[in-house]
Formats: structure tokens, C-alpha cells, sequence
């Protein structure tokens, strides 16, 4: 009994896990209420564990969860019907029929990932949201990776619910003509996402090395849905470069290994190899973008570290297109430290003086150190190595510009710290 | 706004301030964390302190002096200095209090200074 009841928990959390975006999709894609469609699944996760270790796990567990989580969606809407809305019990009390034996259901996970992006939703609420939505994890959590109050995020989320809700958005797809520019929300939250995890942790963080994690889900998962859109393989390829390295970001006892001196035989082989086949990929359909770009410069690096070869040139090149598509404040500050490294380092020092807004990015104090070091300014370059090092939250990164890890030779050539 | 932290270190911690070998990163990072928020132009003031064991606790209880040497309880973590901070809000002090380095090695807690009685 007690063997049984805990196979019957466990048969339900996997249910949970591998599933939970899809069920969640699903139910939500006829009401438009995120929320109550997580009440829903809820109920009907609770309703498993205590009906499983009783009667035995159904054939098809998530069909059975479906059926549950959309009657009881059914039953609140009920519960809240108006005349306008008591067409959409039925229809979903109707699909409950129609696809209760249907095992794969159709995927609604791409619809509630355009929703969550859509350009009504705060912003700052839309990576959040995929993650919750999609993957199933707790505010608290996201509010942790996202620096921000488990309170504050709680309240982000619960706003841009009800903003779905109220404003009525569609769960839908959009049309051809709208999709590349409606993608780039959805991709651009997916790399916050990404970025939120890699920048401020470096694999310290369980955490957040799981948010890492499902973030390269959501890119797989939107490359998969939408193989004819080369942003998306740019981001997935991006992603992939980046994730490749984690092995080799830390020796053994901890300490930070910048790109220039990692062990490419650390790297993740599978992984760049299916970053330059997606790369390969989207630059058959000739419409680069920022992704494509990035994930471009991330892949001659990788080129750069395997085989010896230098390509500074090229590299300032790539971040000049790139700065032409999007000038966030991270491309114009990678921008100049690649220029430096080229060879350009008072033109890249001039880059960085004319920025506004960097008082407290920790990038640009790092790049300014790594810029005025390549310029012969060695104390301007520890002064501003120690406020980068005063900003970052990563004890290892702290150790590495405290220590002088700036000081390297331009262009990363692997000769070993001077100075 | 005005926001305290509250650096709270664990012993290990704490043991680094006079440790040969670990004493010069402790430091470091302390004035370059010090020196970041300086820059910043967000610091209203703030102090390190002598650690707990140099403290003096008094308690009064029925008119009766009780000084003790030492903290008011042993803990775990015990404070280890405190700054004040004028940030837009509870998510800024949040993003300065993670980049404390004490931060991974104890806590950091985060108080709301309460505005002055109006009249």
C-alpha cells in the first residue's frame, strides 16, 4: 500500500514536471485565465496523489490530469459565468471529450509563450511568466533569480494574469506576417532569462544553474515549434555556446577561468556541435538578426580557443553589425573591449567615457579596467578593477579583478598573466 | 528611501579579518564593495565592527543591572557592521546587499529606516 502510494506520488510529480507547461497551455488557451487554470491543474495534481494510491495509475496520467484540471477550470468559470462567457464552459467541456484518449494532445505551449510576450505585458513580468507558466516554478524561486522580493514578484505575476485575463489577449499564434516581430519578445525573455542566471552566479548557484537549464528548454522547445524562424536558431546556437563553456568556467577549487584561459577539451562537445549545426541552419533563410549575431560572435570564439587562430578583427566587425541592431548597454560595452582588443584601445576608451548610465554596471567598470590595462593605464585600470569587483555579487569574480585577472595580453593570446 | 544592511558573518567568516593568508582578500573586497557604493553616490554612512566577542551586553530587570560580557545571544552569525543606504527601493537595496561579500558566507538583512514622527 505504502510502496504503491508512493509510486503513485511519484508518477504524478513526473506528470507534474514534464507536463505541466503543456497541461497548463491547454487549459488556459480556452479562458484566457492563467490563474485559475493553475488553481485547476492544482486541484487536479491533489486530486492524483490522493485517487492514485488508491485505484492504481491510469493508463494515460496526463490525459486523466487534463480531463480533471479542465473540469474543474469548467466548474469555476461556471461558477463566475456570465451569459458571454457560458459558451466557452461548453466548448471546454466539449474538447474535454474530444481529446481525453488523444496522447501527444496538441501543443498549446507555443500560443501561451506569444502570450506571455505579448507587448501589453510589463516587460519586466514576461520572462517571469514564461518560466512559471511553461516550467511550472514557484514564484519564490523566480523572484531569487531575479533579484527582486518573492513579495514584489508574486505581485508582477498575479498583475500580468490578470492583465491576460481582463484585456482579453489571444491565445494564439500570430499570424505569419506578425511572427518574426512578436519572436522577438518571446526570444528576447528567454535570453533575460538565460542572462539573469549565467551573469550572476557562474554555476555557484544550484538555483540558478537550473534556471540555466530552462531556459535552453525554452529555446529548444521554440526552435522546435518554429524550425523556419532563424532568430530562434540564432538564440538556441547563443545559448548553446554559452552553456557549453559551464564546465570550464570554474577550476577545481572555484576560481573564476575567463574565456581566454579555459580548456576547450572541457567544453561540451555535443553542445557546440549542435550550436553550429542550428547557426549553419539559420543562415540558410539570409535574414540575420541579433541573435544570429551574437551567437556568430560567441562561435568564433569558440573557433578562436580550438584552433590558436586570431580573430580580433573579425570579432570587432561582428559587434559593430551587431551594435547597428541592437545598442543595448551590454553589446556597446563587449563592443569596446573588443575594439581594444584589436588594437584600438583609446578608441574603445572613448566608447565607454561616452556611455551614460554605467554608474553602477558592473560590465563597464570591468571592461573600463580590461580597456585602460590594454592602454598602458595600469592604475586607472585597478581603480576601476576594484569598483567592478566592489559591484559584482560573485566572490569569484571579486577575487578575479582583485587579483588582476584583467591583465592579460589583447586578444587573449594564451601567454599567461604579465604584471 | 533609506534602507540599512546588515551584514551578518558566520565565524569562518570572521576568522578571515586576521587570518595571514585570507586577510588580504577579505579586505580587498570589503573596500572595493565600500568603494563601489561610494561611487554610486548612494551611502549615507556606515561602520564595520569589533567582533561580537568584544561587545558588552546590559539588561536591567527589576531596577537590577546585569552587564555581561559578550553578545546578547551566540549565534551562528553575528553582525559584523551595518550601512546606510539611499536607493529608489526595496529591489535596489536588494541588488546592492547580494553584491555584500559576506552575502556568501553569512546574510544580509535589509531594514527600512522608519521616517521621522510628521509635526
Amino acid at each position: 500500500m505504502d510502496a504503491a502510494r508512493r509510486r503513485s506520488s511519484a508518477v504524478a510529480e513526473q506528470a507534474a514536471r514534464a507536463s505541466y507547461g503543456r497541461l497548463l497551455a491547454l487549459v488556459s488557451a480556452r479562458t484566457r485565465d492563467i490563474a485559475a487554470a493553475e488553481d485547476a491543474l492544482a486541484e487536479a495534481f491533489a486530486a492524483a496523489l490522493a485517487q492514485w494510491g488508491e485505484q492504481g495509475v491510469p493508463a494515460n496520467p496526463e490525459a486523466w490530469l487534463l480531463t480533471v484540471a479542465r473540469r474543474a477550470a469548467g466548474h469555476q468559470q461556471a461558477r463566475a459565468a456570465t451569459a458571454s462567457r457560458a459558451g466557452d464552459v461548453l466548448a471546454l467541456l466539449a474538447e474535454e471529450r474530444e481529446d481525453a484518449a488523444a496522447s501527444p494532445f496538441s501543443d498549446q505551449r507555443l500560443a501561451l509563450l506569444f502570450v506571455c510576450a505579448h507587448p501589453a505585458i510589463d516587460p519586466d513580468a514576461q520572462a517571469p511568466l514564461m518560466l512559471q507558466t511553461v516550467l511550472g516554478l514557484d514564484a519564490s524561486r523566480i523572484a531569487a533569480a531575479f533579484l527582486v522580493s518573492s513579495g514584489a514578484m508574486g505581485q508582477r505575476l498575479v498583475r500580468a494574469k490578470r492583465k491576460i485575463r481582463d484585456a482579453g489577449i489571444a491565445f494564439a499564434v500570430p499570424d505569419p506576417a506578425d511572427a518574426p516581430q512578436r519572436l522577438g519578445g518571446v526570444l528576447s525573455a528567454i535570453y533575460a532569462a538565460y542572462g539573469t542566471a549565467w551573469d550572476d552566479t557562474l554555476g555557484a548557484d544550484s538555483r540558478l544553474a537550473g534556471l540555466r537549464g530552462e531556459a535552453l528548454f525554452l529555446a529548444r522547445l521554440i526552435a522546435e515549434l518554429m524550425p523556419d524562424q532563424p532568430e530562434a536558431l540564432g538564440l538556441l546556437a547563443l545559448i548553446l555556446h554559452c552553456e557549453a563553456r559551464q564546465p570550464a568556467r570554474r577550476a577545481p577549487d572555484g576560481t573564476f577561468v575567463p574565456l581566454h584561459a579555459q580548456d576547450p577539451l572541457l567544453w561540451s562537445r555535443e553542445m557546440v556541435v549542435e550550436a553550429e549545426a542550428a547557426l549553419r541552419r539559420a543562415a540558410t533563410f539570409g535574414a540575420p538578426g541579433r541573435f544570429q549575431t551574437e551567437a556568430a560572435i560567441q562561435s568564433l570564439h569558440a573557433h578562436q580557443r580550438m584552433t590558436g587562430e586570431r580573430f580580433t578583427g573579425p570579432l570587432a566587425r561582428l559587434y559593430d553589425v551587431l551594435a547597428g541592431i541592437a545598442p543595448t548597454t551590454g553589446v556597446m560595452v563587449a563592443r569596446a573591449v573588443a575594439h581594444a582588443e584589436n588594437g584600438a584601445s583609446s578608441a574603445a576608451h572613448e566608447q565607454l567615457r561616452a556611455m551614460t548610465g554605467t554608474q553602477t554596471y558592473q560590465p563597464w567598470w570591468a571592461a573600463l579596467a580590461r580597456v585602460s590595462w590594454l592602454a598602458g593605464d595600469a592604475q586607472g585600470a585597478a581603480a576601476a578593477a576594484a569598483t567592478a569587483a566592489g559591484l559584482s555579487a560573485d566572490p569569484a569574480i571579486r577575487a578575479f579583478l582583485l587579483g588582476g585577472g584583467y591583465r592579460f595580453a589583447a586578444g587573449g593570446a594564451n601567454v599567461g598573466k604579465r604584471g | 528611501m533609506q534602507y540599512v544592511l546588515l551584514f551578518q558573518e558566520n565565524a569562518e567568516e570572521r576568522g578571515k579579518r586576521t587570518d595571514p593568508v585570507a586577510a588580504g582578500p577579505y579586505w580587498g573586497s570589503w573596500s572595493a564593495y565600500m568603494g563601489a557604493i561610494a561611487q554610486a553616490g548612494v551611502m549615507v554612512g556606515g561602520n564595520g565592527l569589533q567582533p561580537p566577542e568584544t561587545g558588552t551586553t546590559l539588561r536591567i530587570e527589576n531596577g537590577t543591572r546585569h552587564v555581561v560580557d559578550g553578545p546578547f545571544a551566540d549565534t551562528k552569525e553575528a553582525l559584523g557592521g551595518y550601512v546606510v543606504l539611499e536607493v529608489a527601493d526595496l529591489d535596489a537595496a536588494l541588488e546592492w546587499a547580494a553584491r555584500a561579500p559576506c552575502a556568501a558566507a553569512g546574510s544580509v538583512e535589509i531594514r527600512l529606516v522608519m521616517a521621522p514622527p510628521a509635526g
